[in-house]
């Protein structure tokens, strides 16, 4: 992670899986009953993919065949709702002419040492929708290397040359079909074959794909619709307590005092004790943690605590917005440049804090003894979590070990720089001695309350077209809490790019640019939410670009048409979102289209938005046209789920989402007040994939940042009015 | 207290209060059905009682007795079957923790209705969330089920 950001990784991405790198291929005897292949990718340069030293000793294990006939695949990334465990075995599956059938997936265990992100500088964790683009290639080579490792096994017992036999849906046969063996047969001899270079590998080619580029079942699906998938809420080992941690109610208060004889008069209650987040009770079960947590009377000091509300602190963030902040990016001279323009327009964009509520709140399941600490839970990052949870415990980080489930969605939360989670909970264990397996949850209150919300966000934007209309100026002033800041992801001396990526790399050419930050500080905790910072730099840049669009007279698809000649995949999914959309074709009245475009994680999407305005300012969004370029589409139907699913998202807090604070505590509790997109308010969504062969990038963000600002820019083209502020709300402005 | 959970006959003999959903996932082991609010806000926790979609996590255990109860694990029968092969021939699990509660919504949805409009669809399902924002698949598949139900 050192040396490494995010921002890096999408010329990571690119650099990524070019045969340059050597890689590795090694094989383990498993019980004599099958085997493991990975790939040990080993840079060529250490500034390739981050520090040199963690991939030593990597033997990256991501397949095992065994005698059952079963191919398992052992995800290296968290599956949240994302498709990664489908998307990744897909590769596998393809290299390997696997039958679907036979195909199973496990999460990896935590071991960076094989499990390791490449583009996150070889931590082992999933985000920055790095999962498809930093294990194409690995999977590929896991998948063709067992393949070549069965095809020699089968050779060897046949009698016949290797090159003669074909592997079709998991059975290795031979040119006339007279001697055939599954899998299942071969593994343990295939498991005593020399693992082959990786340069003697042969890639299926694309014409030849059976899984790859096609559509078929989720691996996830069947356990989600019977009720047998185990989530880290459905863990719950015999003899285990129930936790509950009663916060501060406002951020970066501390326990006072605390008097707990009632909680301990209940009959559920086991323990209660003082942890950093606060006082933790222990319990029979939920139930009697909930009520010996509601008897439980805390103190609080609030000394160092946020005790502004968030409107007082928008105010701040305007009187420092304006004075210039940190320069993220300078051409040519705006400031000269706006002073000769002709027409002028400003306009600031305002964000509230949003919280990422997985609908599966968090928890963390924990064994501690002297000497080891078992923990199982949706780990997103378990680099962070397995050292984190050893300091606490006293442990060395190999004494950990991490046992990743299901989880139910994440959208960011379940990776904090601060690993709070595991953090909670090995607290706890600790705290109370490790006298049972802990299980530590938060509920719906704690989880809305709780802090590590996309931060509050100001967005000043000016822009000045001279006499013939040709914009010659842009500015955007960016004020936010800083995510990245003393974190390890952020190098000393580099401005937090999660604040202003999006607006610092703007594709659209101006001769005259300015753009600056101001990274306030507050004692409310802030993280990366669903395409964290192009959250807002997608909505403020594009919503602002129609309103320059309309003063220079131009048709908004036009506008992007001409800004953007020099960026071929921009303009690719903007066309075909159009094109699809019927871009320009008469609509009824009270009905119109907003566009928007924007690349995030390497990935290109364009949305068209159709609503309808009622005569009450009431509007609907009726239908969204998507296109999205995310190079090769490994699976298509995963695709398009995130497409879907990012639209939703994105819409949901578009219309309604905002966390706010009176006086530093949270205003909002649980869904009856944080409100959540419905069935009812689920547009149409139609997505078009472009079709490509440059090496595939990720899905579970992309879709999002250009939503808002699509749904913002359809009702600027109903009623001319631009929408500054979010969440929109249900009624055009007045 | 006697119920019928899934076909079989249970006896509960803790706190009344206690919510439904902790008596299932706790006490019988049932995590199918999920913890979303508390608050029956979302439908996670959505169970069937005597066939009407209940939200178990603001059912007091009290409240069950004599009744039958369904979660999704028990999940059967031909609509209940249908739903299910839906939910499946469509994808339309992402996360998966709200799709217990939508898929119990639906089969007793269906179960009423067996041919559905599309808005009749729209608001049977209007009260069961999904962070996920699968409603567009969870739509389509309540019309699918209908359709596999039909036979």
């Amino acid at each position: 992670m050192k040396n490494m950001t995010l921002r890096d990784s999408a010329n990571l991405a690119e650099r990524f899986a070019k045969p340059s790198r050597r890689m590795f291929l090694s094989v383990t005897a498993l019980s004599a009953a099958g085997f493991l292949i990975g790939c040990d990718s080993k840079p060529t340069t250490p500034a390739a993919t981050g520090p040199a030293e963690a991939f030593d000793a990597a033997m990256n294990w991501f397949v095992r065949v065994g005698s059952d006939n079963t191919v398992t695949v052992l995800n290296k990334h968290i599956e949240f709702g994302q498709g990664t465990a489908t998307g990744l075995s897909t590769l596998v599956a393809e290299e390997m002419d696997a039958d679907w059938s036979q195909i199973r997936v496990e999460h990896a265990p935590a071991d960076a040492s094989k499990y390791g992100n490449t583009i996150l500088g070889g931590a082992q964790g999933t985000g920055g929708s790095t999962a498809m683009a930093d294990s194409y290639q690995k999977m590929r080579v896991a998948g063709a290397g067992a393949r070549a490792m069965l095809i020699a096994a089968a050779a060897k017992r046949f009698g016949v040359d290797a090159g003669t036999l074909a592997i079709e849906k998991g059975v290795v046969r031979t040119a006339d079909g007279s001697k055939k063996a599954t899998f299942g047969e071969l593994a343990a001899d295939a498991a005593k074959i020399a693992p082959p270079a990786v340069e003697t590998l042969k890639f299926k080619d694309a014409a030849n794909y059976t899984y790859v580029g096609k559509s078929f079942a989720r691996l996830d699906s069947p356990g989600k619709t019977d009720g047998s998938a185990v989530f880290g809420y459905d863990y719950r080992p015999k003899d285990a307590v129930t936790a509950l941690i009663a916060r501060p109610p406002k951020f970066g208060g501390t326990v006072k005092s605390f008097d707990d004889s009632a909680a301990k008069k209940l009959p559920g209650t086991v323990a209660v004790v003082q942890v950093p987040q606060g006082v933790a009770v222990l319990a029979k079960d939920m139930w009697a943690a909930i009520k010996a947590r509601e008897a439980l009377k805390v103190e609080w000091d609030f000394a160092k605590a946020e005790t502004r509300g968030s409107a007082e602190m928008m105010a701040d963030y305007k009187k420092l917005a304006s004075g210039a902040g940190v320069s993220a990016r300078k051409e040519g001279d705006a400031a000269a440049a706006m002073k000769g323009a002709k027409k002028k327009l400003s306009a600031d964009f305002e964000f509230p804090f949003l919280a990422h509520a997985p609908l599966e709140a968090l928890n963390c399941t924990v064994v501690l003894t002297a000497d080891s600490c078992e923990m199982w839970f949706g780990s997103q990052f378990p680099s962070l979590d397995q050292p984190t949870a050893a300091a606490i415990a006293g442990l060395k980080p190999e004494q950990v070990k991490i046992h990743t489930l299901y989880a139910g969605g994440s959208f960011g939360r379940r990776a904090t720089p601060t690993a709070d989670l595991a953090a909670e909970a090995v607290g706890v264990a600790k705290a109370w001695g490790g006298k049972a397996p802990v299980k530590l949850v938060h509920t719906r209150e704690d989880d809305i309350k709780g802090g590590y919300y996309r931060p509050m966000v100001l967005h000043r934007m000016a822009a000045g077209l001279d006499a013939q209309g040709v914009p010659v100026a842009w500015t955007n002033r960016i004020v936010t809490q800083s995510i990245m800041e003393g974190t390890p992801f952020l190098p000393a001396g580099q401005i937090d790019f999660t604040a202003i990526e999006g607006s610092a790399d703007l594709p659209y050419v101006f001769a005259n640019m300015d753009v600056d930050v101001h990274l306030p500080k507050s004692a409310v905790p802030v993280l990366w939410w669903r395409s964290v910072g192009h959250t807002h730099t997608a909505f403020a840049t594009e919503v602002f670009l129609d309103e320059v669009a309309k003063a220079a007279g131009k048709d908004p698809l036009e506008f992007r048409r001409t800004l953007l000649a020099k960026h071929p995949r921009h303009l690719g999914v903007l066309n075909l979102a159009a094109e699809k959309a019927g871009w320009g074709t008469p609509m009824e009245k009270g009905r119109a289209r907003g566009i928007a475009v924007h690349e995030s994680f390497s990935s290109f999407v364009a949305h068209v938005a159709e609503i309808t305005v009622k005569p009450d300012r009431s509007f609907t969004v009726d239908r969204v046209v998507c296109a999205v370029d995310c190079g090769i589409a490994v699976n298509p139907d995963v695709i398009v789920a995130q497409m879907e699913g990012g639209i939703g998202y994105g819409l949901s807090a578009a219309l309604h989402e905002a966390i706010t604070l009176t006086k530093g505590e949270v205003d909002q509790s649980n869904f009856t007040d944080y409100t959540i997109l419905r069935a009812s308010e689920m547009p149409k969504v139609e997505v078009h994939i472009v079709p490509s062969t440059e090496k595939p990038t990720g899905v579970g963000e992309p879709g999002l940042p250009p939503i808002a600002p699509a749904v913002a820019n359809a009702i600027f083209a109903a009623t001319g009015k631009s929408v500054r502020k979010l969440p929109m709300g249900t009624k055009v402005p007045a | 207290m006697d119920f019928t959970l899934n076909g079989k006959a249970r006896t509960y003999s803790g706190d009344p209060d206690r919510p439904l959903l902790w008596v299932l996932r706790e006490d019988e082991a049932l995590t199918g059905t999920k913890y979303g609010c508390g608050v029956a806000a979302c439908g996670a926790c959505t169970v069937l009682i005597d066939g009407t979609p209940t939200r178990s996590c603001a059912t007091p255990a009290s409240a069950v007795a004599g009744t039958k109860v369904t979660t999704i694990e028990g999940l059967n029968g031909k609509v209940g079957e249908a739903v299910r092969t839906a939910w499946r021939e469509l994808d339309v699990v992402q996360c998966g923790w709200c799709q217990s509660g939508q898929m119990l919504t639906a089969t007793a949805f269906l179960t009423e209705t067996p041919a559905p409009t599309e808005a009749e669809i729209t608001a049977a399902m209007d009260n069961n969330l999904c962070r996920c924002a699968t409603y567009q698949r969870i739509k389509t598949a309540v019309a699918r089920a209908a359709d596999i139900a039909k036979g």
